[in-house]
């Protein structure tokens, strides 16, 4: 058989001539399938963009109903979670197996305090009767109609969001499993290293949605 | 020539046996000849539903199906066609295949994501076949809002869930491919010596990567309208439908692209094979396909002339649209200028490619016709535009899709094809097919609406040409089923090179090793390394 086939390991599956084949050839896929998921979710931006603009007072209004607060702390645990992929990405690269474990439980615990944090926050739209749908209403708005469009795409986004958060956390979770194994060293970080670029990339939507969707009543000076 | 020996080593097929083997491959060609299996299923179940439909059209009155069933009979022509076999059919196929082996790979970069979008496109058919048996889905393959979301009675979301699921398949397959073209090329395999076919797959690949995305976020927000009744197409709250048009058409026009670029990566292959000549312009032609992708993004608003639409966003539309033209032209003049002089031998596949130029050039020019805004008002929702995009898709893809077929399938069976009922039947398909499509473009003309099974009988005698052609056309796609299943066991066995081709993928047996090549090839020459034949019939090698 072909002199150049090789026993295939993790860091060197049988259709890569070498390691930094396989590495550079994962990375460069997961880059591209984020440029999907920017596509995927740029659909709504556009919808998004669409409406505010034919409705930007309605828009600005329905907005004030978000708490800034609670959204503004939400976007800090996110943001300290990425901070602790980026070291569970660095520990992997120092070969550091124990360290890779504990910042990817720590990772795993904050984006779980911010899928609890937008639970409530939902749970609050549900009380308020602010869910699209035929028991829609909005306190002081004449038009109804727009004012729920801006809570359908606040709902279609902060839920797709969520759902790659949720799909986060399972890559998470089979990761940690994966390390507490001691499967990743300093030669062999792939999964983690593509993993960091998924969840830095979920945590970047995010940073767009906290503006479009919480602060856009700014000017109203409540 | 051929040797029991040679014939008797191990190669892809036999490598290993069983249901187990297939459906747990990670091998590309066996992916290959999975998609090929299922996107055949489809396409004869699509045929299926055209029959009923060419049927049904014999008659004015429109007495053999009521008009709910022929709603759903042109909607999951639609559906089956498109998503289900066009849109996979050359890059999942031939694609899967020999893109790997035209770079010297063993594989593509990631076997098991390519196993991955075979299954969900099959699990997409599986929901939207399910739609289809248990009620159909009428609301045309465009699924325009509101009928889509609020009015339809029929199996929407199933049905769009299919082709939700089918869409990752697809973007799963584009972006192995950019990764593979990136990554995998062999020692010497420079961008500008790759084959045209793979520039035209990763071309491709880029408008399923960027496109499919935006089709799938389309689809969830229809589904949650559907569902939820949330709003966002819904005029009633302020939302818009035409929104929907506008994500759609961002899609589904460059969607065109991603089954006709393919189809001229075929083209340049065979025409340059069978005229023994490099390709003519070979940059132009390879850059052509980039532009094509790019410019497709563009042009979506020419679907929108009629749909409340800016006249001055018309205008841009309509001038990109002719934009587009220049690529596809540079492609038609170039594959001519290659046959300039060249050696020329009418095989199968060479009939299909010159069938190709032919029809893929009447669809382009009347493409311009329904790019410019004045005419287009007269013609939309015609038979004339029926007629234009199946001399695209039919015309086109189809035929280059059966060339290619041809002129891989020793390499992919180790068995030849039966030369002389191939290409009766390629002369059958051209035939059927010019009597089917060319009297809707009158048609289509004189007024004949789309979408109607009931007409003025004075559309009657151009409709049963149509239906004529269709039975002809039949015969022709059932032919090439009867004998590729029968040269299965009877072919004459195939060398490895039987057309005397330069690419890599001849380079190595038919049918190929597990891993494609015993050892890694050395590139040291462009791609289409041809001299003409001076006396005599080329060697195989």
């Amino acid at each position: 058989m072909p002199s150049e086939t090789h026993e295939e390991t993790l860091a060197l599956r049988e259709q890569f001539n070498t390691e930094a084949q396989q590495k550079d050839a994962s990375t460069l896929g997961m880059w591209i399938f984020l440029i999907t998921e920017i596509m995927f979710f740029g659909g709504m931006f556009l919808a998004y963009t669409v409406y505010r603009r034919w409705y930007a007072d309605v828009f600005a209004v329905a907005s004030s109903s978000l708490n800034v607060y609670i959204g503004a702390a939400n976007t800090v645990v996110l943001l300290c979670s990425s901070l602790t992929m980026v070291l569970a990405v660095r520990a992997a690269q120092l070969g550091n197996r124990k360290a890779i474990v504990w910042f990817l439980i720590l990772t795993l615990l904050l984006g779980g305090v911010f899928l609890g944090v937008k639970a409530y926050e939902w749970n609050e739209k549900f009380v308020e009767h602010h869910i699209p749908g035929p028991n829609f209403h909005f306190e002081g708005i004449a038009q109804q109609g727009p004012a729920q469009l801006f809570f359908s795409l606040y709902f279609a986004m902060t839920g797709l969001h969520a759902l790659h958060m949720v799909i986060g956390a399972g890559l998470l979770i089979m990761l940690i499993v994966q390390a507490g194994k001691g499967r990743f060293s300093a030669s062999y970080m792939t999964p983690v290293d593509v993993v960091g670029l998924y969840w830095h990339f979920v945590d970047i939507i995010w940073i767009f949605l906290f503006p479009l969707l919480y602060l856009i009543d700014r000017h109203l000076g409540k | 020539m051929i040797t029991a020996a040679v014939q008797e080593r191990a190669n892809y097929l036999t490598a290993s046996h069983g249901i187990k083997s297939w459906l747990l491959t990670k091998d590309h060609k066996r992916i290959g000849l999975l998609y090929l299996f299922t996107i055949t299923l489809f396409f004869f179940l699509g045929g299926a539903f055209a029959t009923l439909i060419r049927i049904e059209l014999i008659t004015p009155q429109g007495g053999i199906v009521s008009s709910e069933t022929y709603n759903k009979l042109f909607t999951m022509h639609g559906v089956a066609m498109i998503f289900f076999f066009l849109i996979p059919s050359i890059p999942a196929t031939l694609g899967n295949f020999f893109l790997p082996m035209m770079i010297g790979a063993r594989d593509l970069a990631f076997p098991r994501i390519n196993l991955l979008s075979w299954y969900l496109l099959v699990i997409g058919g599986l929901f939207s076949l399910f739609a289809m048996l248990a009620g159909g889905v009428d609301t045309g393959w465009t699924f325009y809002t509101p009928y889509s979301t609020t009015y339809s009675n029929s199996w929407v979301i199933a049905t769009a869930l299919g082709i939700f699921v089918a869409g990752f398949s697809s973007i799963l397959t584009g972006l192995n491919f950019i990764v593979t073209v990136h990554r995998m090329r062999a020692p010497g395999m420079t961008w500008f010596r790759m084959p045209l076919f793979v520039w035209a797959n990763y071309a491709t690949s880029l408008i399923q990567v960027l496109g499919t995305p935006v089709l799938a976020v389309t689809i969830v927000l229809v589904f949650c309208e559907r569902v939820f009744h949330i709003g966002i197409f819904d005029p009633a709250l302020g939302g818009d439908p035409v929104l929907f048009q506008h994500l759609f058409w961002f899609y589904s026009h460059p969607a065109v692209y991603i089954m006709v670029l393919p189809a001229m990566g075929v083209l340049s292959e065979l025409i340059s094979t069978f005229s023994r000549k490099p390709i003519f312009g070979y940059k132009l032609v390879a850059f052509s396909s980039v532009a094509i992708a790019v410019l497709g993004f563009l042009v979506w608003g020419h679907h929108l002339f009629v749909s409340t639409q800016s006249v001055y966003a018309g205008m841009v539309f309509s001038f990109l649209s002719y934009f587009v033209a220049i690529p596809s032209a540079i492609k038609v003049f170039n594959w001519t200028a290659t046959l300039y002089k060249g050696s020329i031998s009418y095989a199968t596949p060479m009939l299909y490619a010159f069938g190709f130029i032919g029809l893929f050039t009447i669809g382009g020019l009347t493409g311009l016709f329904v790019a410019s805004l004045g005419i287009d008002v007269h013609v939309t929702d015609t038979y004339f535009v029926v007629a234009h995009f199946h001399y695209i898709m039919v015309g086109g893809t189809i035929m280059a899709y059966l060339g290619g077929l041809h002129y891989w399938w020793p390499k992919m069976t180790g068995r030849m094809y039966p030369e002389l009922w191939a290409r009766l039947s390629a002369l059958i398909i051209f035939l059927g097919f010019n009597l089917t499509f060319f009297p809707q473009f009158i048609l289509g003309y004189l007024g004949m609406p789309r979408r109607y099974h009931v007409y003025p009988p004075e559309f009657q005698v151009l409709h049963v040409m149509s239906t004529a052609g269709a039975s002809v056309l039949a015969v022709g796609y059932l032919m090439p089923m009867v004998y590729f299943v029968w040269s299965l066991r009877y072919g004459q066995l195939a060398p490895a090179n039987p057309w005397g081709a330069t690419g890599l993928e001849w380079k190595t047996p038919s049918p190929p090793p597990l891993h494609n090549f015993d050892k890694t090839p050395i590139v040291e020459h462009e791609a289409y390394d041809y001299r003409p034949i001076i006396g005599g019939v080329p060697e195989s090698a």
